[in-house]
């Protein structure tokens, strides 16, 4: 299978949608000549030609709003945000016309729009530019949203989103751009819902999404070689629709369960979760559940501070060995 | 007392009310006899609707806001009496006037209103929050602007899938200050697209007078010059110039691919919305001025008999046919059910509401 980068697996996911459905448009700041951003939609402008790879002005209400008008007319819009914290200057078209047009026609009308970029921290670039707003999209029924840790799930997820009639929104991150993984040539897609099991283990059940999936993995390889512990990891994929019954069975099967995810605590995803799993698996606990979320601050600019901010994998394995005591 | 606000609508109070100048425009000329009568028709049944919105909203079976169209009725009457199969519109919330024209029910609209399973959105978005999609009519939106960028982009969608058509996307006054007004002008005339942003101008933001609230040289329409784009100015108390002047924009539009900027002095006789008691921002003799020299239905009516398409019978007649069909819409709307609690999650996710093996979605999407 050949071994890629996620963004060559985001690339890879808009051309061949592109290839199959000419109502597909990409359209952001800076994706078509200046070759992306992040060069994640790198050649296509060249391949596809102007009318399907658009240039838009600096205009995040503006363009994305185009976006969900064009999309009620059929069209399937890839949007790119530069970085998913600039749509808060989107938020009214994002949350109210997205995300509320199918319900306040009573289903008449559907937004099969998809609003992509990176929503992380971790790049020291202080804190308007590292918004990570999967739960506050999230929260609003009406919106789908996804957070791919691989590139595998990149590809798919992405082709699922396209293909999706709804509004879904894809959170990447910068610093999974250029990691590497097998991705098929051949078309498949990822479901939205589906969350996946990264490792099996016995003893201790890590929820992750996003890089904290892979900032788990790191976590579970030194408990399993240091402290002798045996750590299942489940990437959620996508928050919203949520997969509970990959999330409940892991539960029943460890008895202890870790949260780990780039989101500030107060609200985050990891909160739902938390309820899901006492509500549904209460008795099954051994231990209370824990988390591990970024420092409840606004992003700190410096670096150094930054990576202590964030989620990493001595504070994953510390609040792991807490659940186990 | 208030101090009455300086009007601002130089058009309309420069020209006396007498026949149109516009009624000998091609535009006008080509219509026949029953297309008069069919125009007058539905400025009569939006007249008609909206009184009867008011007897049903004070006994109470109407909730939250009710933005009413009465006085602006040339407007929507006007312009959307000009559209093609390829020509879409989108509005703000005072919105019921325009639902009308593009061929809803009084029935579906009236139910919408008191929250019923048989209102065009089932209940689901009320007043401000009207949808026929299948007449080209994409709401219906609640926040002021927001639907521009949306008009903006269906306009985008008729050009990219090659059609020669047009987006109408209406504002009021109030909704020229909104960033993302200026970010659709910007996008609409960057990428010369098919679109008519009309601006019925009623003087007010809610309860703030024009001079009040927007910075402009002598119209609103005029800040179109920013981006390059042709706009203009229109008499809304004269269906006949609403008529003309939207034609050249939907020509401008349908064969030049260009966007224009149309601003439509009209007037609202009641409140901002219901809820606004219109005691603190204008005077009482500057509405019974509107009304008794400037009623749009009215001078149409004096422009039709005058031109004896009319007869004070036929008038006669059609009020109280649209007076009678409004009272059914409001019986209509009184015997109808109200959704059931089990309608609340429904048609919040296209995936859901078709879920099967083919779909994207798996998973809970609907949370307890």
């Amino acid at each position: 299978m050949p071994v890629i980068t996620y963004r060559e697996a985001l690339r890879a996911a808009m051309r061949e949608e592109l290839q199959r459905d000419e109502k597909v448009v990409l359209m952001g700041e800076e994706v078509a000549q200046f070759n992306g951003a992040y060069k994640v939609t790198e050649g296509l402008l060249k391949e596809f030609g102007p009318k399907r790879v658009v240039d838009t002005p600096i205009s995040e209400a503006g363009f994305i709003g185009l976006g969900i008008g064009a999309s009620m007319l059929g069209i399937r819009p890839v949007m790119e945000l530069m970085f998913w914290s600039f749509s808060y200057v989107a938020f009214d078209q994002i949350v109210n016309n997205a995300g509320n047009i199918r319900y306040m026609s009573g289903g008449l009308i559907n937004c099969p729009i998809v609003i992509r970029g990176p929503a992380n921290g971790g790049t020291n670039v202080g804190a308007t530019h590292s918004h990570t707003p999967e739960a506050i999209l999230a929260s609003h029924p009406g919106i789908k949203v996804v957070c791919p840790a691989t590139p595998y799930d990149a590809k798919g997820l992405m082709k699922a989103a396209i293909r999706d009639n709804d509004p879904v929104y894809v959170m990447e991150n910068t610093i999974l751009y250029n990691d590497k993984g097998e991705v098929p040539d051949e078309d498949y897609i990822v479901p939205l819902g589906v969350a996946d099991v990264k490792r099996t283990g016995e003893d201790l059940t890590i929820v992750a999404h996003g890089r904290a999936v892979i900032t788990s993995l790191k976590a579970a390889e030194i408990l399993e070689k240091e402290h002798g512990v045996s750590v299942e990891v489940v990437d959620l994929r996508s928050i919203r629709p949520l997969d509970e019954a990959t999330v409940l069975q892991s539960v029943r099967k460890t008895h202890r369960v870790l949260l780990v995810e780039e989101n500030k605590p107060f609200c985050g995803v990891d909160a739902q979760v938390a309820y899901l799993i006492q509500s549904k698996a209460f008795d099954e606990l051994d231990a209370p559940i824990h988390r591990v979320s970024s420092i409840d601050a606004p992003q700190i600019y410096c670096k150094r501070l930054e990576d202590q901010q964030l989620p990493n994998a001595q504070r994953v394995v510390a609040e792991a060995l807490k659940v186990l005591a | 007392m208030a101090t009455p606000a300086v009007l601002t609508h130089p058009e309309s109070l420069k020209r006396p009310a007498g026949p149109s100048e516009y009624a000998k425009h091609p535009i006008n000329a080509a219509l026949s006899k029953e297309d008069k009568i069919e125009l007058y028709r539905k400025m009569a049944r939006i007249r008609h609707f909206e009184q009867r919105c008011i007897r049903v909203y004070q006994q109470g079976k109407i909730g939250g806001f009710l933005h009413l169209y009465v006085g602006q009725e040339a407007v929507a009457a006007g312009t959307i009496s000009l559209l093609g199969k390829h020509d879409h519109l989108i509005t703000g919330y005072r919105d019921h006037g325009h639902a009308l024209m593009v061929g809803m029910g009084m029935n579906e609209c009236m139910a919408e209103l008191t929250g019923k399973a048989t209102g065009c959105s089932q209940g689901k978005g009320g007043s401000m929050h009207y949808f026929a999609p299948d007449k080209n009519y994409w709401g219906g939106h609640g926040i002021v602007g927001g639907q521009a960028p949306l008009g903006t982009g269906l306009a985008y969608a008729v050009k990219y899938l090659g059609h020669k058509g047009s987006c109408l996307a209406y504002m009021g006054d109030g909704a020229v200050n909104q960033g993302a007004v200026h970010e659709a002008y910007n996008l609409a005339a960057l990428w010369d697209l098919p679109i008519i942003f009309v601006i019925e101008n009623n003087g007010y933001s809610m309860g703030t007078s024009q001079e009040r609230s927007s910075a402009h040289p002598g119209c609103l329409a005029k800040r179109a010059e920013g981006y390059g784009m042709a706009w203009d100015v229109v008499n809304g108390h004269d269906v006949y110039e609403v008529r003309a002047k939207t034609s050249a924009a939907l020509k401008r539009a349908h064969e030049e691919s260009k966007p224009t900027v149309l601003e439509i002095f009209t007037y609202r006789y009641y409140g901002h919305s219901m809820a606004d008691p219109d005691k603190t921002y204008r005077d009482k003799e500057e509405i019974k001025e509107y009304r008794e020299q400037k009623d749009p239905v009215l001078l149409f009516e004096k422009e039709l008999l005058a031109e004896k398409v009319l007869t004070p019978e036929l008038s006669q007649a059609i009020n109280e046919a649209a007076m009678a069909e409004a009272d059914q819409a409001a019986a209509f709307a009184d015997a109808s059910p109200d959704p059931t609690v089990a309608d609340i999650t429904k048609n919040i996710y296209w995936e859901e509401d078709h879920r099967g093996p083919q779909t994207t979605s798996r998973g809970t999407i609907i949370f307890e």
